[in-house]
């Protein structure tokens, strides 16, 4: 089994043992904490496992610009999951994502990552424990290997060991070990994604945040860095949350979903029942209009 | 001084403004509609001229210190309100800039005189405004220019690096780290027409202060002399200022929280 360098806890789930639970999360309720609203969690879904959040939004409203792009959300995403926040454009798919890691705080309300409030965390820290993957990759100057050398200098005590995972990640992210030498800015969008989403790694964290990273991408490339994620989720553990407008995407590689519309949470649960049985009425017509027109939401 | 300049009594004065009208005739034969704005603006450099002629006068025979720093702090915060009414950009980018800009100019060109004048033209007393005046406003001038092509050159790599710098800033970066690259470029950018002017000084340009003191009766060679003071002075104020601003008004990007602000819209 792979293992991520410099990873710090790597959680129960995805460990490739017995306690292995991709998929089973189809029990797991957020519990009155997390959840206020009980509209949403139909009742057959209702029998608690023990499956502690990653993430827990309390209300959370967010404002931009004398807009509300968060209206109230209140969620929990499951530690070692693979969720999916899905919805149509504007829905705040990506203002919710970008709290995650502190890229931006909300207006009002409560984040919490592993039940502790976020901002308890040193904010560089919390960003090196939870790694985030930008729609349009941005390339550093320079190689391939530069761009993830350079992750090392940044936070300090990492620098020693840079070559050795520097290879790791080119491995997990499923480049090529020549990728290394390549210059960053001549790639493909569908390479430069993947350099971003090693880069990302380079600080071992346990969380990976996406924001629709294969929007870009043709489908063919789009699957394939889906499968790296898959088996990336599955090797080491990660805990991954994902902005896609890709229907078939989600509905294939989460194992959570989250459908937002207008800055709300229409309906949330397992990914299996969400997008076979949706219950929510809005929920059922955005799938519908996803999966009968062109994959976009 | 070898031998006392040329007086200019009211009358040449009046002959000399006759070469404005060749200007002003030139326009109106070429109807350029540029009339106006050449009455105006040399009514404007006679009026601005003769009041600081009258300042500096007074400046001289009064003789303090606290005036003289005074007028200096004056001259520094015009030139901060010149730079920074240039600036694109929202007002809310320019009120946070102000300060930074008024601090950069003075700290690079107060630095810069102070120590010329303590260890190279020796002023006696340390505030003479016959030396401090003239030698600040050159180099406030300069510096005046530098910090707002530093401020807009930050703000523009700023907005066009936005993806970069939250790249970085995802990583666990600081926001030093994050915008280190717009800083350099931004710095590079200011500094590039002092540099210029050094290449150049003597070959192409020969300087007002340099022809004026020749003028006045100086020797070419003291008067080479002084004008090499003055081009080091404008360049480490130069580079004093861009430093400044580059340091203080990128971190005016960043939230405590090391997030990058929102785009500002004006």
């Amino acid at each position: 089994m792979a293992s991520l360098p410099g990873r710090r806890d790597h959680g129960a789930a995805g460990e490739g043992n017995a306690t292995k639970i991709p998929f089973r999360y189809c029990e797991r309720v957020h519990g009155d904490r997390a959840f206020t609203d009980r509209k949403f969690m139909p009742r057959q879904f209702e029998q608690p496992i023990d499956v502690p959040d990653a993430f827990a939004l309390e209300n959370v409203i967010q404002e931009r610009g004398g807009r509300r792009v968060l209206a109230g959300v209140t969620i929990g995403l499951p530690k070692g999951g693979f969720s999916a926040l899905i919805g149509p454009s504007g829905a705040g798919k990506t203002s919710l994502l970008r709290l995650l890691n502190r890229l931006d705080d909300p207006t009002s309300g409560v984040v919490r990552f592993l039940g502790q409030p976020i901002d308890d965390f040193p904010v560089r820290a919390l960003r090196r424990r939870v790694g985030f993957v930008f729609q349009t990759p941005a390339m550093f100057p320079g190689t391939v290997a530069d761009n993830l050398a350079i992750v090392s200098t940044l936070g300090g005590n990492m620098a020693a060991d840079a070559s050795m995972r520097v290879a790791d990640v080119l491995r997990l992210a499923e480049l090529g070990a020549d990728f290394g030498e390549r210059s960053a800015a001549d790639l493909s969008g569908g390479e430069k994604q993947r350099v971003a989403l090693a880069r990302a790694l380079m600080t071992g964290p346990e969380v990976l945040l996406l924001d629709e990273p294969t929007a870009a991408l043709d489908p063919e490339i789009a699957e394939h860095l889906m499968h790296t994620l898959q088996r990336l989720r599955e090797s080491t553990g990660l805990t991954i949350v994902m902005v896609t407008h890709r229907l078939s995407e989600a509905r294939f590689t989460s194992t959570y979903a989250v459908m937002l519309e207008a800055g709300r949470v229409v309906e949330a649960g397992p990914s299996a029942r969400l997008f076979s049985a949706p219950v929510e009425v809005r929920t059922r017509e955005f799938i519908t209009a996803g999966e009968g027109g062109t994959d976009h939401g | 001084m070898a031998e006392p300049p040329v007086d200019i009594g009211w009358a040449q004065l009046a002959f000399a403004s006759a070469l404005i009208l060749v200007a002003i005739a030139l326009s109106a034969w070429q109807r350029l509609g540029l009339g106006k704005s050449l009455a105006v603006g040399a009514a404007r450099a006679v009026i601005q001229l003769t009041l600081i002629g009258y300042v500096l006068a007074w400046l001289f025979n009064t003789n303090r210190w606290y005036f003289v720093l005074g007028v200096l702090l004056l001259m520094t915060l015009t030139a901060t309100i010149a730079a920074t009414d240039r600036q694109s950009g929202a007002a809310q980018a320019q009120r946070r800039l102000r300060p930074i800009c008024f601090a950069s100019i003075l700290v690079g060109s107060g630095l810069t005189l102070a120590y010329v004048g303590a260890a190279v033209v020796d002023v006696t007393p340390w505030y003479n405004p016959r030396y401090l005046v003239p030698l600040f406003g050159m180099i406030v001038g300069n510096a005046m220019n530098c910090a707002a092509l530093a401020a807009e050159r930050l703000q523009s790599e700023m907005e066009a690096g936005r993806g970069q710098i939250e790249a970085y800033l995802a990583l666990g970066a600081t926001p030093q780290q994050a915008s280190a690259e717009p800083a350099r470029r931004a710095t590079v950018a200011a500094m590039i027409p002092t540099i210029n002017a050094l290449t150049v000084v003597g070959v192409v340009s020969l300087p007002g202060m340099m022809t004026g003191q020749i003028l006045a009766g100086s020797s070419p060679t003291l008067a080479v002399r002084y004008q090499l003071v003055v081009v080091f002075m404008l360049t480490a104020a130069a580079a004093l200022t861009a430093a400044g601003i580059v340091l203080w008004y990128r971190r005016t990007f960043f939230t405590t929280a090391a997030q990058l602000l929102p785009r500002v819209t004006v």
